[in-house]
């Protein structure tokens, strides 16, 4: 692993992204999250739908801005997008997404999308045919518009022009979710790869657990707006520690042919705009003590009152 | 168990390519049968044969018998009385199956009053009761909210209530968890297993997921280029695979080597 002196490649301290909508209440979709990831490191970030994963991804992208908290990439602290030129820190940030249309201009032959990213990165001696090539494509598919391609094979060319502009922390938000699954594994694998063939970091969000475990160095779960445990993936996997990221490894159905029925977590993730009080999960979790509807378990690496650095004052 | 629907030999051109060369299936009242495959295999395609819903200028031979009749035989005004009512299907994005502009009151108890010719309050209670079996809470105040009003997992049991209201004897599901988290996944597959169980309802589960074919399939196939290589009990097709394609499929799964699941 190639870690900076400088501590990690991307550092986000006690975020917090509100979304605002005229009329309506603050929506506060990360609400105090931390995050780390080193360079050369596969991290990946799950919870479920809404929890706030790709807002916090845009923020890091300086795509959206921040309430408070820090985000830093390489140590230069993100500002958002404005009227300026594009971040210092930013440069070295490349988002791959999960519809890549998003991210493809569809009007564009690739190769001339992935020439603007080596560019971008002032790479004069590679060619877009041998980033097509490193992704596990043919070169003559430069020539190709994104519609003349499977989703698999528009989500490689993604990760083509995401590469082609040497990301030093390359971000995918739910970058397979479309594909089937044994396209997915490949996918991911290859973006891992890659990532750390180059030395970046890769941050990976995705919803879909069994392929997170499969890529990512080290797993953090999210949930309403928070990270509540972090932890090597292997170690999170054998002996997951907060009650939420117990349901959701159980909620996974295993392939074994023997006709188990998943455990169902009850109830829907709450309204970001009115959070429960306590420990945001309190009304969900099977584990409850009165102290969880109380007081906010702040801290890490697993941020519930049953795994305190110290024990609570009793209440 | 009698044979609730049966295709043999299906075989579906669309703008003279065959996508489907001689598919043959059977489903069973109270069981669940799994359909896998990779994408483009013709999983789609078979379900909205059963359905009639085929793109525009598709060509089908072979025969579907559901009730005595073979649909594909069936003329378009008679089908119309199968279709939505007897056979009902579920898609992956619960949007495909719910009009967003409609309230879902309105989607519930219009199906029913074309299909079943209920009157208002009938229809309404009805309605009611449906969206209590699957679990939406409040669905008396539910009836009169409309689609994007409901979180995602709440949006695809609404979908499934839809699909219920005219009591089909057969549910196609495409996909219908896919797009969904695993712990909203987890209560769909209970649903839809209880349904099974409770209204002897004989389900095609569409699937790529092994893992969701094993939690609730009774019987699983696996299909290959618009074939079925490989038809069996869950237990035998997952455990002791014949075909070296559903071999394949197994060997895919994103478990890391030398590492069981938990
Ligand atoms: N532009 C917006 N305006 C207002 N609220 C928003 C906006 N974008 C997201 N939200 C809200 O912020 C919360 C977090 O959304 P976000 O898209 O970050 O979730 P996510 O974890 O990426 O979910 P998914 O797995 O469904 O992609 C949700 O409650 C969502 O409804
Ligand atoms: N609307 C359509 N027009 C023409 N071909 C189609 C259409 N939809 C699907 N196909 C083709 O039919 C085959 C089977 O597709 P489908 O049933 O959707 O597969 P699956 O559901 O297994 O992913 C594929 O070759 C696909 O490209
Ligand atoms: S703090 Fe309490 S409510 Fe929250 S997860 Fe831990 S035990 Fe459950
Ligand atoms: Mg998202
Ligand atoms: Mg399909």
């Amino acid at each position: 692993m190639t870690m900076p002196l400088t501590g990690p490649l991307l550092s986000v301290e006690d975020l917090v992204v509100e979304h605002r909508t005229p009329g309506r209440p603050v929506v506060r979709a990360v609400a105090g999250a931390s995050l780390r990831v080193a360079a050369g490191e596969v991290v990946g970030l799950v919870g479920e739908s809404g929890c706030g994963k790709s807002t916090l991804a845009r923020a890091v992208c300086g795509l959206h801005g921040t309430a408070s908290g820090r985000i830093l990439v390489g140590g230069h602290p993100v500002t958002p997008l404005g009227l300026r030129r594009r971040d210092r820190a930013l440069t070295g940030v490349q988002m791959v997404f999960q519809d890549p249309y998003s991210s493809l201009n569809p009007r564009r032959r690739v190769g001339a999308q992935i020439a603007d990213g080596l560019r971008t990165a002032g790479d004069t001696a590679t060619q877009p045919a041998d980033l097509l090539e490193r992704v596990g494509l043919p070169r003559a598919f430069a020539d190709r518009f994104p519609h003349e391609f499977s989703g698999g094979q528009r989500q490689r060319v993604a990760i083509a022009r995401a590469l082609a502009a040497r990301p030093s922390l390359l971000i995918g938000d739910e970058p397979i979710s479309a594909l089937d699954a044994s396209a997915q594994a490949q996918v991911a694998r290859l973006m891992r790869d890659l990532a750390v063939e180059s030395g970046a970091g890769l941050l990976f969000i995705s919803h879909d657990l069994s392929v997170v475990r499969l890529i990512a160095d080290r797993i953090a779960v999210m949930y309403l707006g928070k990270v509540v445990e972090t932890g090597p993936t292997a170690e999170v996997w054998a002996d997951p520690r907060h009650p939420y990221t117990r349901a959701l490894l159980a909620a996974i159905p295993s392939p074994d042919g023997a006709g188990v029925l998943p455990a169902e977590l009850p109830g829907d993730v709450p309204d970001p705009a009115d959070p429960p009080a306590g420990c945001r999960f309190h009304p969900r979790c099977p584990l409850a003590m009165d102290v969880c509807r109380e007081r906010e378990p702040d801290f890490g690496p697993v941020a519930c009152w049953l795994h305190a650095p110290e024990p609570p004052a009793s209440s | 168990m009698s044979a609730a629907l049966t295709i043999e030999g299906l075989r579906v051109s669309i703008g003279g390519r065959e996508v489907l060369h001689g598919v043959d299936l059977t489903l069973e009242a109270g069981r669940v049968h799994g359909l896998a495959g990779e994408s483009g295999s013709g999983k789609t395609m078979t379900g909205l044969a059963v359905l009639g819903l085929l793109p525009h200028g598709s060509e089908s031979s072979g025969r579907i018998e559901f009730g005595g009749r073979d649909l594909l035989r069936t003329p378009e005004r008679e089908l119309d009385a199968v279709r939505g009512a007897k056979i009902a299907m579920v898609f992956q994005d619960p949007s495909t199956s719910l009009h967003p502009m409609l309230t879902v009151g309105r989607q519930l108890t219009e199906h029913m009053r074309h299909h079943l010719g209920l009157g208002r309050r009938e229809a309404r209670e009805r309605a009611t009761g449906l969206l209590a079996k699957v679990r939406i809470p409040g669905p008396e105040e539910a009836l009169k909210r409309y689609p994007h009003q409901f979180s995602g997992g709440m949006r695809q049991r609404i979908a499934i209530a839809v699909a219920l209201a005219c009591e089909p004897e057969v549910l196609i599901a495409d996909e219908p968890t896919t797009a969904l988290d695993v712990t909203v996944q987890a209560g769909i597959l209970r649903l839809l297993r209880g349904l099974c169980d409770d209204l002897g309802l004989a389900v095609l589960l569409v699937t790529h997921d092994l893992g969701v074919m094993s939690a609730v399939a009774d019987e699983v196939s696996v299909m290959k280029d618009g074939l079925v290589v490989e038809t069996g009990a869950r237990g035998q097709v997952l455990r002791e695979p014949r075909h070296p394609y559903t071999r394949s499929l197994l060997d895919a799964l994103p478990v890391p080597p030398g590492e069981n699941s938990p």
